[in-house]
C-alpha cells in the first residue's frame, strides 16, 4: 500500500489539481476596487471629518453647553463661550484637534441640539503645521458644505438614534 | 589582417548587446508579468497604475519605475563586511547568468557561439553561479545571509546532479553536445520531440530547474518568516538589482533550455509545407514563454517545501529516477533507435 502511495505521488496528480484551481482563478472576476475611481458604499453612521451645523435660518446650532468637550475621551475639543445681547449663549471658540481626535463619535451622541456631527468625509490631509486644529469658522464651513448629506444620513438613521 | 580582427571583435560585441539588451528588457517585464499573473490567480489586479504620459497602459511602465527606484537607492555596506567580495558577488551571479546565453540557439544558425560542447558550457556556467550566492552570504557578515547562502548553495548543488543526469538522457538521445544539433535531431513534428521518450527526464529537468533557481516552491533560502531574504538580505540599491537580474535571467535560461532540450527549440510542432509548419524563432519564444508562465503558476499555487523535503526529493527521488531512465534511454538507443527522434 505504501508502494502504491509512492507511485501515485509520482503522477503529480495532486499538484496538477492545485494548479487547475489557480488556473481557474486566473480567469475569474477580480475583487480589487480601483480606489480613487471606484469606491465602496459608506454607512450612514460613518464617522469622518467633523462639522458644525446651522438651523435653516442660518443661526448656528451650538449653544456652548460643553457636553462634547466633557465627553471627549481624547480631550480634542476646546470651547470658550459668551453671552450674547439677546441673552443666548454661544461659543466664541470651538476648536477640534484632529490629531488628538479618535473619531469615536461621542461628541455627536452627547450633543443636545445635533450641532457637532461627524460627516462621511474621510479623504483629507494637512500640508502645513497647525492646520490639524479646526476652528469654529472651518467647522461651520464644512457643515454648510455638507448639510444636505449630513441631514440625509441622520434622517435615514433616525429610527435607531 | 588587424582590421579583420578588430571588425570581428566589434561585430561580436554588437551581437552580445543584441542578446543582452532584449534579455534585460524581458527580465524587467518578467517581474511585471509575475506580479500580474500571481495577482490574477489570487483574485487581485496586480500593478496597473504606472503608465506613460498620463496613460495607465495596464501598468506597463511599472518595471521602469522599479528600475529607476533601485538604481537611485543607496548601496548600504554592512559593518565589517568585506567590500570587495560584497561587490563582486552580484557581478559573479549576473556575469555567469548572462554568459550562459552565448551558446543558446534562438533559431537555426542564430547563435552567438556555436560551440560543440555547448551543453557542458551551460552546465559549467550555471554551476559557477553558486559562487556568487556563497560569496554574497559570506561577505555580508550577517548570520541570516550566511544561513540563506548555505541553504541556497546546498540546494543548487543537489539539484545540479539531477539536472545533469536529465541532460545526459538528452545527450544520449541526440548524440551531440551542440545545442543546435540537439534541436535539429528533434525535427519531424511534435512526435519527434524528446519530451515523449524522455518524459520523466523532462519533468525532472524542469522541476530541478525551478529548484536550481531557488524559486517557489523551493525557495527556503528566501523563507520570509525565518531568514528574511536569504543570501541577499544585506544588499540594497543597484547591487540588489543585479541579483534580481541574475535570478530572473536564470529563470529565462532554464525555460529556454527546457524548450531547446525537450520541446524542439525553434521547430514547429506541425509537419508539412504550410506557413505554420515552418521552424521559426517565434516557436522558440512561445515555448520559452510557456515555461516562464509555469514558473509563475507554480509560485501562485504551491506552498514552500521544508528543507529536508527538498533534499529528500532531490537525492532520493530525482536522482534514482534519472539514473534508471538514462539506462532505459541507452537500451532504446542501442536496440530501437527509431523510437527516439531522427
Amino acid at each position: 500500500m505504501k508502494m502504491f502511495k509512492y507511485l501515485k505521488s509520482l503522477t503529480l496528480k495532486e499538484l496538477l489539481k492545485g494548479m487547475t484551481v489557480t488556473g481557474k482563478y486566473f480567469f475569474k472576476r477580480k475583487f480589487t476596487i480601483r480606489y480613487p475611481e471606484e469606491k465602496t458604499p459608506k454607512s450612514d453612521r460613518f464617522r469622518g471629518l467633523h462639522a458644525l451645523r446651522r438651523y435653516e435660518n442660518g443661526e448656528e446650532r451650538c449653544i456652548a453647553c460643553k457636553l462634547c468637550e466633557a465627553v471627549c475621551p481624547a480631550l480634542a475639543i476646546s470651547i470658550d463661550s459668551e453671552q450674547r445681547e439677546d441673552g443666548t449663549r454661544r461659543t466664541t471658540k470651538y476648536e477640534i484637534d484632529l490629531f488628538k481626535c479618535i473619531y469615536c463619535g461621542f461628541c455627536e451622541e452627547s450633543c443636545p441640539v445635533d450641532s457637532i456631527v461627524l460627516t462621511d468625509i474621510h479623504e483629507f490631509h494637512f500640508e502645513t503645521e497647525g492646520r490639524n486644529v479646526l476652528d469654529k469658522q472651518q467647522l461651520l464651513a464644512i457643515g454648510d458644505l455638507r448639510e444636505k448629506e449630513v441631514a440625509e444620513c441622520r434622517q435615514n438613521d433616525s429610527e435607531y438614534r | 589582417m588587424i582590421g579583420d580582427q578588430v571588425w570581428l571583435l566589434f561585430w561580436t560585441l554588437i551581437k552580445i548587446v543584441a542578446i543582452v539588451l532584449p534579455l534585460i528588457i524581458v527580465v524587467a517585464y518578467l517581474t511585471y508579468a509575475e506580479r500580474r499573473v500571481i495577482g490574477f490567480m489570487q483574485g487581485r489586479m496586480g500593478p496597473n497604475r504606472v503608465g506613460l504620459f498620463g496613460f495607465k497602459l495596464w501598468g506597463l511602465a511599472q518595471p521602469f519605475a522599479d528600475t529607476v527606484k533601485l538604481l537611485l537607492k543607496e548601496i548600504i555596506f554592512p559593518a565589517n563586511a568585506n567590500k570587495f567580495l560584497f561587490l563582486m558577488a552580484p557581478v559573479i551571479t549576473l556575469a555567469t547568468a548572462f554568459a550562459a546565453w552565448a551558446v543558446v540557439p534562438f533559431s537555426d544558425g542564430l547563435v552567438l557561439a556555436d560551440i560543440n560542447a555547448g551543453l557542458v558550457y551551460i552546465l559549467a556556467m550555471t554551476s559557477l553561479g553558486v559562487y556568487g550566492v556563497i560569496i554574497a552570504g559570506w561577505a555580508s557578515n550577517s548570520k541570516y545571509a550566511l544561513l540563506g547562502a548555505l541553504r541556497s548553495a546546498a540546494q543548487i548543488v543537489s539539484y545540479e546532479i539531477a539536472m545533469g543526469f536529465a541532460l545526459v538522457g538528452v545527450l544520449i538521445a541526440s548524440g551531440s553536445l551542440n545545442l543546435s544539433e540537439i534541436v535539429n535531431s528533434q525535427s519531424g513534428g511534435i512526435g519527434s520531440w524528446f519530451f515523449i521518450p524522455l518524459f520523466p527526464l523532462f519533468i525532472i529537468y524542469f522541476i530541478s530547474g525551478v529548484a536550481e533557481t531557488n524559486r517557489a516552491p523551493f525557495d527556503v533560502a528566501e523563507g520570509e518568516s525565518e531568514i528574511v531574504a536569504g543570501f541577499h538580505v544585506e544588499y540594497s540599491g543597484a547591487a540588489f538589482a543585479l541579483f534580481f537580474l541574475g535570478e530572473y535571467a536564470n529563470m529565462i535560461m532554464i525555460s529556454a533550455l527546457t524548450a531547446i532540450m525537450f520541446m524542439g527549440g525553434w521547430l514547429s510542432p506541425f509537419t508539412g509545407d504550410s506557413l505554420i509548419a515552418q521552424p521559426s524563432i517565434l516557436w522558440f519564444f512561445m515555448k520559452t514563454g510557456f515555461f516562464l508562465l509555469l514558473y509563475l503558476w507554480f509560485r501562485a499555487t504551491f506552498p514552500r517545501y521544508r528543507y529536508d523535503q527538498i533534499m529528500r526529493l532531490g537525492w532520493k527521488i530525482f536522482i534514482p529516477i534519472t539514473i534508471v531512465w538514462i539506462m532505459v534511454v541507452a537500451v532504446i538507443k542501442v536496440y530501437k533507435p527509431e523510437w527516439i527522434g531522427g
